[in-house]
């Protein structure tokens, strides 16, 4: 692990800032919106939306677009798709993993067509954070400040709607609406997380860390800001890791959400009667 | 005035004809046992006076104008509660987030409204549930859990579709006490369905038997009789009294109860219906 002196040296790189900026935006805002992906238990839809991004991310390159545009517009497009197909529709899932399994291969496909996008598409899959330039930095913020706005705006019926879909239905919750701008939401928070660790694991940014606050904190709003807390850590060491290190920025981050997360399941003793007192 | 009016109310869903012509008016402070078979239109019912379904012909009225969506004048505990299997929120969160869940923005709730909902769940014995994660709670619990929400928000009509599945036989009991002694105090207007009228038998004022698309509202002893029950069944039915007990049967067998037919011990019965039992 670095020492102060190394946490400077290394802070004295231009890329390295940048990279701490850009994992530290995306990841606070994966940290808040997978809290609540993780709550409906709809991380299966983060994971296709990732793979439908690639699609889209190949198809603007092919193009001649900047490959950014088409991950966010793709993204965004399945998710509003998929959050129309409703809250409760049976084999969701598996119409989600065909879509998944079928946008994965339109990206390889378009990835045949474009050869000289195949550099780029490593990245894209597995993700390069310090590469990052400060424009991207700038869209990362604003993309996020929009994703953490709307996410503001429509979480209280959110909440209502993933806790007690029957009631909230019957309180005037206009369900589709919000389930819908739900997975939009959660569809440009994939998009800034493909940004730092890729479209393949941006598992380790929107599942791993509120999975692990949910299990260590009941409170809403403590378990928020905990999942928050915990992706940006995880991804700030990840950086700080892989300078030591020289290994894969996104291997130290997927490694330390998954070791974050296998701490939390385990039944500690302290824990034990922590939750004994209740 | 009537808190509900039916007149001449036919309610359907997807296409189908449940209930057809029905009149029926609910007076304020009224305990109603919503009774029958499954598939009767129980579900259905409630969810007309919610407003979630208008009724094919006919019309319905709560208080006194048309239903519509999210009253909060009602407060109702869904039949089907579905709930995520790993859900680590506390109970007080749980509950709530059903209070003004409707609005925008943040899930924020002052003071006054936390202090609401500490004392529905004080009123209902379930201050210890407050903290502990709904995913470390058994049925019975979570159950409660959804039954203080119900109350809350000073209602003045409760709808409660099927409140004592997966409770056993004396908890069965505490929650319809509990429900009565809460509507009783506050005069509110109770429709709480079950599947036998005997766990409802000490605490309702009236009787509402639905089945074979038509319903009778009326006291126990005007509406547990032969003939308005064979009418509502479809068959023979005969009416057994005994030790204060209600038992509708058809060919000696017990209609309102499934498979555990004698047995009183199993509160989760009715977790698997049988359909047809007449026809048994
Ligand atoms: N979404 C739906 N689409 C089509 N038919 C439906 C739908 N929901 C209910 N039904 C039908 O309407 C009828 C009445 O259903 P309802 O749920 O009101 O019955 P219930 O009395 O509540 O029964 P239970 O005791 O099983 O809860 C049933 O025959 C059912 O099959
Ligand atoms: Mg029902």
């Amino acid at each position: 692990m670095p020492t102060i002196t190394t946490t400077i040296a290394m802070l004295e790189y231009d890329f390295m800032r940048n990279a701490f900026a850009a994992a530290g935006v995306a990841a606070v805002v994966s940290g808040l919106v997978g809290y609540f992906l993780v709550l409906r238990g709809q991380t299966f839809a983060g994971h296709a939306l990732g793979h439908i991004g690639f699609a889209g991310a190949t198809g603007a390159a092919l193009i001649g677009m900047a490959p950014v545009w088409g991950l966010v517009g793709f993204t965004v497009a399945a998710g509003i798709a998929i959050g129309w197909l409703g809250e409760r529709i049976s084999g969701r899932d598996v119409a989600i993993g065909v879509v998944l399994a079928l946008a994965l291969g339109f990206g390889l496909l378009f990835l045949h067509y474009y050869t000289a996008f195949a550099a780029q598409a490593t990245a894209l899959l597995f993700g390069n954070v310090l590469a990052v330039d400060p424009f991207t930095i700038l869209a990362l913020i604003g993309l996020g400040v929009v994703t953490l706005a709307a996410l503001a705006a429509i979480m209280r019926p959110l909440l209502f709607l993933t806790l007690q879909p029957e009631l909230a239905e019957a309180k005037g919750v206009p369900v589709r609406f919000v389930s819908t701008a739900f997975m939009a939401i959660v569809a440009l928070a994939v998009s800034e997380s493909a940004q730092i660790v890729g479209v393949l694991l941006v598992f380790a940014l929107m599942v791993g860390p509120p999975a692990t606050a949910q299990r260590l904190v009941t409170g809403l709003w403590s378990g928020m800001i905990l999942s928050a807390a915990l992706a940006l850590a995880e991804a700030w060491l990840g950086i700080a890791m892989a300078y030591a290190t020289d290994w894969p920025v996104s291997f130290c981050i997927a490694l330390l959400s998954a070791l974050g997360y296998c701490l939390s399941r385990g039944n500690w003793p302290a824990r034990r009667s922590a939750a004994a007192q209740g | 005035m009537s808190v509900i009016a039916l007149d001449h109310a036919a309610l359907g869903v997807g296409g189908r004809t449940v209930l057809r012509d029905v009149s029926c008016a609910i007076a304020p402070g009224e305990f109603i046992g919503v009774l029958g078979p499954n598939g009767a239109g129980k579900t259905t019912l409630f969810r007309a006076i919610l407003g979630l379904i208008r009724p094919l012909a006919g019309s319905i009225r709560v208080f006194g104008r048309a239903p519509r969506r999210g009253d909060a004048a009602i407060g109702y505990l869904p039949q089907v509660r579905t709930l995520l299997p790993d859900l680590r929120v506390r109970g007080v969160d749980f509950i709530a987030s059903s209070v003004r869940g409707e609005r925008w923005g943040l899930p924020v709730h002052p003071r006054p409204e936390r202090k609401v909902v500490a004392e529905t769940l004080a009123a209902i014995g379930a201050e210890e549930l407050a903290e502990r994660p709904l995913a470390d709670m058994s049925g019975g619990e979570r159950q409660r859990l959804l039954l203080a929400q119900a109350l809350l928000g000073e209602p003045k009509l409760l709808l409660l579709d099927e409140p004592l599945i997966s409770l056993d036989q004396r908890h069965q009991e505490s929650a319809v006490e509990l429900v009565r002694g809460f509507v009783r105090e506050r005069g509110i207007t109770v429709l709480f369905s079950a599947h036998e009228l005997n766990q409802l038998i000490g605490a309702l004022d009236r009787v509402l038997y639905l089945g074979n698309g038509q319903a009778a509202l009326g006291t126990v002893a005007e509406v547990m009789t032969a003939p308005v029950l064979s009418r509502l069944y479809d068959a023979r039915i005969e009416v057994v009294r005994a030790d204060g007990h209600i038992f509708v049967l058809s060919r000696g067998r017990n209609v309102e109860r499934s498979d555990h037919q004698h047995d009183h011990s199993h509160g989760d019965a009715h977790a698997h219906h049988h359909h047809d039992h007449r026809h048994a």
